[in-house]
């Protein structure tokens, strides 16, 4: 690790004159962070801690909408039974991340801003079509995502809050990378009254993406069988030692299905 | 009735009460006052030249107090290695040097080339950044058979990168060829036993210490051996007599075998402290971790078995390419050889048995003994085929495993491949793991997994392994450079306390309870009166340390000696003073007594005369109660046992999940049945790791794609159901003198096959007949697609 000044705003408006410095870099959880900079990867001048933001922790859940600060932990949003009433698929999705150190440090906008090809919230957000509120704007889940670890983030902007709208029904049906535990190949599915989406984490160069096929299909009947026939190309797919491009396109079909069956 | 103390007894690890609280005391946990901290700057590149190392503006930068490189190291030795192999035309191994720091040439990514010593570790890590280093790269050796054409050389001196060409057992080669040739039956089988690298959980470190008013040396570090790293270190790296070199390893965070080998980071801070004049500490990373300590396995084999018409196995024939690394590790070349061509006999009567092993050398970190070491590859490939050919030829995998049994009458048994097995009862784990598994109720299990979409398999495999190593006799004919006795001191205290000073080193098996029960079965008082001290060569008279399966059977038979000779010595201090013949005594339950009579004297009266000798034999025996023995083991010990895995397989996504998993061992007597289950919990998992989930894999640049946990898949407890595990059925071992055997590797060693051969099992259906470890989900899933075109 190199040298770095460690600041700890209490409000928004200091985080980001904090983060205008150059070379300040946001911590939120460190899960991600904290290992880059243990192997010497990242060397920021400073780094801004988010967790000490009131308004960036917590959890509303109202008018058809889940509202989660950014600096929330996963275990917050796995135990919450405000949550858990309204929309148990997003619950059951932060409790299957890492493991329970992660989960008590790690944090939504810290995943949602870093946007691992291979991160499970990136399914959801993107699967329920959420609103990425940040402390300038707010984005819509389709325009945010733009590729492995990119994002539609302007430098130093910080993700202060995630929105979901309240699905009628949804899963996630996650297939674990051996070694990491993240998804291999992790698919979003949510039934709202205007249609179906599909979003799919860890299969493709692209990072995070929506079926659209499968969307389509699924908006005209809810059921595993309209998905008979349907498969995405291999091409574009990731080749690791975990899995072929044509093993991960074969499961973004499996785990599809098996979403929308868990989903009921 | 379990008994509650002594043998036999399951008495709670006394040593976790420090490690689960905190207060062990790791070679990290160590602080020399002065202390510097050393960081090595690697090679990130496998294979090169050094065409430029400047340290000049590193050495410049704060904090920094010296930079070496292999120029400022041309009076060390190179690491040494501690086994000669002979290979088939009778020459000896070729035995490149192994430089503590680059010369000339980088050999492996993790290769180090210069070494930082620095006030602060941060400031070490910048200078190492500093570091003018340039390599020009050459063609990375990764892959053995392209190894074997010579076209890039590890070593300029090595043609063809080839280590060794060994045979054995040579005499049979022609016999074993017309046998197969000859064969009702031949069932061929390529595999691969996959790399793998062996994670303890605390990494390497060494702290080196010189005292110039005394010249004395002193090495703390993670060592599984520290009189064997006093041995080769000081003898052959820097030349500093036994007398001048202390070497302590204090809590070890568990080995696996990757802390057995002498390192060249110990050799350089020893020889750092002195160079500098101040204390140098190092700690690898996890990283670095994955870039320097020994790797396990990494063979690939093709292995033949002959049977007549009747499914007797007539001859048995295996090819192995195995794998050193970039340099010869400590053990590395007995690794494939002796400790694996001697196990191909397995359980069986194989009456000819012939194999080839051609060792390679590759820009890859180096290979040498992890949990089992050979014993898990010979196992691998020998229950592999067998089950393959019960499939083959329709047979019931346990049925032709039983026919071919060694009967428990044949025993002693010699093999055809050197070793004579003592003791033994194979069908009876056989039949005690198939009873515990539920042989008769799977036909429903499986139907019951079918009607969820599931292939439920069934799998078996039998191992023994050759432990207890070794007679030093045979190893020394075999090509090992040391003896493998071991060495313990009983230290009688005058109130009657016990010391015990023993070369086992205990890195995880819980020697300080185990051994403290067999001493205080013997002089009939509590554990807690005895102490197991160990981890210092100068507080140890001697050890060869603990790997193989030794410590009980050879560690823990130097202590029965020793507390042997203290009895009898005892005896003729009671003898005295009860004034009765030495022959009327008799010692039990820590009292001595006059046969026939009701005197009587207690163990701490006896104690306490040997230390306070007013009333003493002194002209015929010395004062105190002190005694050291060394013990050097008749043969090898022959653990043995079955295995039984049932999984259940996801065709859609090719998910292996273990179901139930029984391992009945015969392990011979047991001393703390608890630490043994827990011995076969570990080697299990393990085991099941390398089946399932571990694997080293290096790109074609020589890179280790798998060189963090992000990608190195460890098992973790909710991998596995809880294992049942049994050690009932027992053929005490013959030749040492608590009837045991050894039970560190069995785990690993009997499960890797078991899994597989279920897993196929459940995939036969398909057609699958093979799939190479590890049986991942996307290995298993293209192996049913491909099964299916
Ligand atoms: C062992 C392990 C297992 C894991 N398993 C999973 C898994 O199964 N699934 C999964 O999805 N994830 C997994 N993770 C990742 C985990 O969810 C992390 O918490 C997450 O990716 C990053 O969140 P963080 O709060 O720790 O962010 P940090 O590490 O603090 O930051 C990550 C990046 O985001 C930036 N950042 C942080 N917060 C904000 C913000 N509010 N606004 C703008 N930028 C910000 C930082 O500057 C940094 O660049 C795992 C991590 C570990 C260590």
């Amino acid at each position: 690790m190199y040298a770095f000044d460690y600041l700890k705003p209490s409000t928004l408006d200091d985080a980001a004159a904090a983060l205008a410095r150059e070379d300040a870099q946001a911590i939120s959880g460190g899960q991600t962070l904290i290992p880059t900079l243990k192997a010497r990867l990242a060397q920021p001048s400073a780094l801004v801690d988010l967790t000490g933001i009131a308004e960036m922790r917590g959890i509303a859940v109202a008018d058809g909408t889940v509202t989660i600060g950014g600096a929330t932990c996963h275990a917050a949003v796995a135990g919450s039974a405000e949550i858990r009433a309204a929309f148990p698929a997003l619950c059951d999705l932060a409790g299957r991340i890492g493991d329970p150190q992660v989960r008590n440090r790690g944090t939504i906008g810290g995943s949602v801003a870093n946007n691992d090809p291979s991160a499970c919230y990136p399914a959801a957000v993107l699967g329920t079509g959420a609103t990425v509120v940040t402390n300038s704007r707010e984005i819509p889940a389709d325009e945010y995502f733009q590729g492995m670890f990119t994002t539609a983030l302007e430098e130093g902007e910080i993700v202060t809050a995630l929105r979901f709208p309240v699905p009628q029904k949804a899963a996630y049906a996650k297939f674990v990378q051996p070694a990491s535990r993240f998804a291999l190949t992790g698919v979003f599915v949510a039934k709202y009254s205007g249609g179906v989406r599909v979003a799919v984490t860890g299969a493709s160069e692209k990072g995070v993406f929506r079926w659209a096929e499968a969307e389509a299909a699924l908006s005209t009947e809810f059921s595993e069988g309209s998905l008979a026939g349907l498969s995405v190309p291999a091409d574009g797919m990731i080749g690791d030692i975990h899995g072929s491009p044509d093993y991960r396109a074969h499961l973004v079909g499996v785990m599809t299905r098996r979403a929308v069956a868990a989903a009921g | 009735m379990p008994k509650d103390h002594g043998i036999g007894a399951s008495s709670k690890r006394r040593e976790d009460i420090r490690f689960l609280t905190g207060k062990g005391q790791y070679t990290d946990d160590i602080n020399r006052p002065g202390q510097l901290y050393c960081h090595f700057l690697r090679s990130d590149v496998a294979h090169g030249r050094i065409a430029k190392l400047d340290t000049a503006a590193a050495a410049a930068m704060p904090g920094v107090v010296a930079i070496h490189t292999a120029q400022d190291l041309a009076a060390v030795g190179g690491v040494p290695c501690g086994w000669q192999v002979t290979d088939k035309n009778g020459e000896a191994m070729k035995e490149p040097k192994h430089p503590i720091l680059a010369e000339g040439k980088v050999r492996h990514v993790g290769d180090p080339v210069a070494a930082i010593l620095a006030e602060s570790l941060e400031q070490a890590q910048d200078a190492a950044e500093a570091i003018e280093l340039e390599i020009e790269e050459l063609p990375a050796v990764v892959d053995m058979k392209a190894a074997l054409s010579g076209e890039s050389l590890v070593h300029d001196d090595v043609p063809g990168n080839l280590c060794f060409d060994w045979e054995f057992v040579q005499e049979n080669k022609d016999a074993v060829a017309e046998a197969i040739a000859g064969a009702a039956h031949v069932t061929r089988l390529e595999l691969v036993n996959n790399r793998l690298v062996a994670n303890p959980m605390e990494p390497r470190a060494a702290i080196g210490e010189y005292d110039a008013a005394r010249d004395e040396h002193t090495l703390w570090t993670t060592s599984q051996n520290p009189h064997v790293i006093r041995l080769l270190m000081g003898a052959f790296v820097l030349s500093i007599p036994e007398h001048k070199l202390r070497v302590v390893a204090p809590d070890v965070g568990g080995g696996f075998g990757s802390k057995i080998y002498h390192y060249a980071e110990e050799a350089y801070v020893t020889w750092a402290a002195k160079a500098v004049g101040r204390p140098v500490k190092w700690t690898a990373s996890r990283s670095e971790a994955f870039l320097s300590d020994a790797q396990g396995r990494d063979h690939v084999t093709t292995i033949e078995l002959a049977l007549d018409a009747e499914h007797n196995f007539v001859a048995l024939r295996c090819h192995t390419l195995a794998n050193m690394g970039a340099y010869l590790s400590t053990f590395a070349p007995c690794i494939p050889t002796w400790l694996h061509g001697t196990l191909l006999a397995g359980n069986y009567r194989t009456p000819l048995i012939f194999t080839n092993v051609q060792a390679i050398f590759t820009n890859t970190v180096p290979v040498d003994a992890y949990r089992g070491a050979g014993r898990p590859e010979a196992t691998f490939q020998l229950e592999r085929v067998i089950d393959k050919a019960a499939r083959e030829l329709g047979l019931d995998p346990a049925e032709l495993r039983r026919k071919n049994f060694i009967p428990p009458d044949a025993f002693p048994y010699q093999t055809p491949v050197a070793v004579q097995y003592d003791t033994g009862n194979y069908g009876a784990t056989l039949d005690k793991a198939l009873e515990m598994a539920d042989a008769a109720g799977f036909a429903a299990r499986k139907a019951e997994s079918a009607a969820r979409g599931k292939l439920r398999g069934f799998g078996l495999a039998s191992y023994i392994e050759a432990c207890g190593i070794a007679p030093s006799s045979l190893v020394g004919a075999l090509g090992a450079r040391a003896g493998l006795y071991e060495a313990a001191t009983v230290r009688v205290n005058p109130t009657g306390s016990i010391s015990v000073f023993t070369g086992s080193h205990s890195h995880g098996q819980g020697h300080e309870t185990t051994f403290a029960q067999v001493v205080a079965d013997m002089l009939g008082c509590d554990e807690g009166q005895v102490d197991i001290v160990h981890g210092d060569t100068n507080r140890v008279p001697f050890g060869m340390g603990t790997y193989g399966s030794r410590s009980l059977a050879v560690g823990g038979s130097a202590i029965v000696k020793s507390v042997e000779k203290i009895v009898a010595k005892a005896k003729k201090i009671a003898a005295h003073l009860l004034e009765a013949a030495e022959g009327d005594i008799q010692f039990a339950d820590g009292q001595f007594t006059v046969a026939g009579t009701d005197n009587a004297l207690g163990w701490g009266d006896v104690c306490l005369a040997a230390y306070v000798p007013h009333k003493y034999p002194i002209e015929e025996l010395e004062p105190g109660l002190e005694e050291t023995s060394f013990y050097d083991p008749a043969n090898f010990t022959y653990p043995a046992g079955a295995y039984v895995c049932e999984v259940e397989v996801d065709p859609e996504t090719g998910r292996v999940e273990v179901q139930n998993f029984v391992a009945a061992d015969d392990f011979g007597n047991v001393v703390n049945p608890m630490i043994v289950e827990g011995q076969v919990h570990g080697g299990l998992a393990q085991g099941l790791g390398q089946a399932l989930l571990e694997n080293a894999v290096y790109d074609a640049e020589g890179q280790l794609a798998s060189a963090s946990y992000m990608d190195y898949a460890m098992p973790r407890a909710a991998d596995f159901p809880s294992f049942a595990v049994d050690h009932s059925c027992v053929t005490p071992c013959t030749h040492n003198p608590l009837g045991v055997k050894g039970c560190g590797e069995a785990g690993a060693i009997g499960s890797p096959p078991a899994l597989v051969n279920a897993v196929i099992d459940a995939l036969s259906e398909h057609g699958v007949s093979h799939i190479d470890m590890p049986l991942t989900p996307t290995r298993v899933w293209e192996a049913i697609q491909a099964a299916k075109a």
